[in-house]
């Protein structure tokens, strides 16, 4: 359940941004979540619906980009997504990497009136 | 209708708390690791081994977050100089340990009488992997009964990890675990990771992690001056 502290910061972080733009209604946030992330897209909205309430972002709708994992070959620097449990680098095939996406978790843009 | 653009990571805020507890750890000369593992891989086994063997050179300290229940509290609070337990199951904001959760933990732990604090993690190869509590070094520990596979399947923990224990060591003649093959994962995920063999029932390959332990220590505290 850890995304009920999540959701809060997110509740925060789009009422301080709708706050400085003297907006009204927060009508949707816009959120981009990391596949290799532990968190789950319908736990934050169920979360948000409970959180939002009687606040301008009351029945805002989230959207999710979902990041996918990709990995970045140590040797020759290639971005590659990750095939299953294969993590060989196709262009020189070094076993050496490291994540270089698939960890993103941040707001994006928030749409209001 | 507008669009407002925002791009600020939602984890900032914890990364703000850690960031302070480590000033203030680094302030009193307190150096921590955060103990990261699947239930049952004998974290709370590590922290009994560690103390043991260096209770004499160092006054340790010990913070149990555990979902439910103080039996692991229960199990250290004779060996360590103090020890505080997080239950998170009544806090509202998280399973697993957060930076304000520390940061709760370290005003009651008398720093100044501390030199190692010994960070028990909730039991969980995901949610920890997220949350810095602001620790100095990243310890996860993987037993030979979960199976070689854990660094593919659970990538982000063990990429971050500044060490790896490999505890129950003692099993390999009764599993399936290849060494080898866990290794190869781990290494080519986080070529700078310290791995350590460990079994904390017979007390193999502790003393290695401890001089490594103490190492960082020194390195840290020099760091400081």
């Amino acid at each position: 359940m850890h995304e009920l502290g999540i959701t809060e910061s997110i509740v925060n972080i789009a009422l301080d941004k709708a706050k400085e733009v003297q907006a009204s209604k927060i009508t949707k946030i816009n959120l981009v979540i990391g596949e290799l992330s532990g968190f789950v897209p319908d736990c934050i909205q169920f979360y948000f619906d409970f959180l939002s309430k009687d606040s301008i972002a009351e029945g805002a709708s989230l959207h999710f980009e979902l990041a996918p994992a990709q990995f970045r070959c140590r040797s020759c620097s290639t971005v590659f997504c990750p095939q299953n449990t294969i993590w060989t680098c196709p262009k020189c095939q070094s076993q050496s990497v490291e994540i270089a996406g698939g960890r993103e978790l941040y707001i994006e843009s928030i749409e209001a009136k | 209708m507008r669009k407002i653009e925002v791009i600020q990571n939602i984890l900032e805020a914890n990364e703000s708390i850690a960031t302070q507890n480590q000033c203030l750890l680094d302030k009193h000369k307190v150096f921590a690791i955060n103990i990261m593992s699947s239930p049952g891989a004998g974290k709370t086994s590590l922290i009994l081994q560690t103390i043991a063997k260096l209770k004499n050179k160092l006054r340790i300290a010990v913070v149990e977050g555990d979902v439910a229940s103080t039996l692991d509290a229960e199990r250290v609070k004779n060996e360590a100089v103090a020890v505080v337990q997080i239950t998170t199951r009544y806090m509202s904001e998280n399973c697993t340990l957060i930076a304000n959760m520390i940061s709760h933990a370290l005003q009651s732990l008398p720093l100044k009488d501390i030199d190692l604090l010994l960070i028990e993690n909730v039991g969980n190869l995901i949610c920890p992997s997220e949350f810095i509590l602001g620790e100095h070094k990243r310890v996860v520990i993987s037993s030979l009964p979960e199976g070689d596979d854990k660094p593919t399947k659970y990538p982000m923990i063990f990429a971050d990890a500044d060490a790896v224990v490999i505890n129950k060591i003692d099993f390999l003649p009764y599993v399936d675990f290849d060494i080898p093959s866990f290794r190869n994962a781990l290494v080519s995920l986080n070529p700078r990771v310290k791995i350590f063999e460990v079994s904390c029932k017979t007390g193999m390959g502790i003393e290695n992690w401890c001089s490594w332990l103490l190492n960082e220590i020194k390195a840290n505290s020099q760091k400081l001056i």
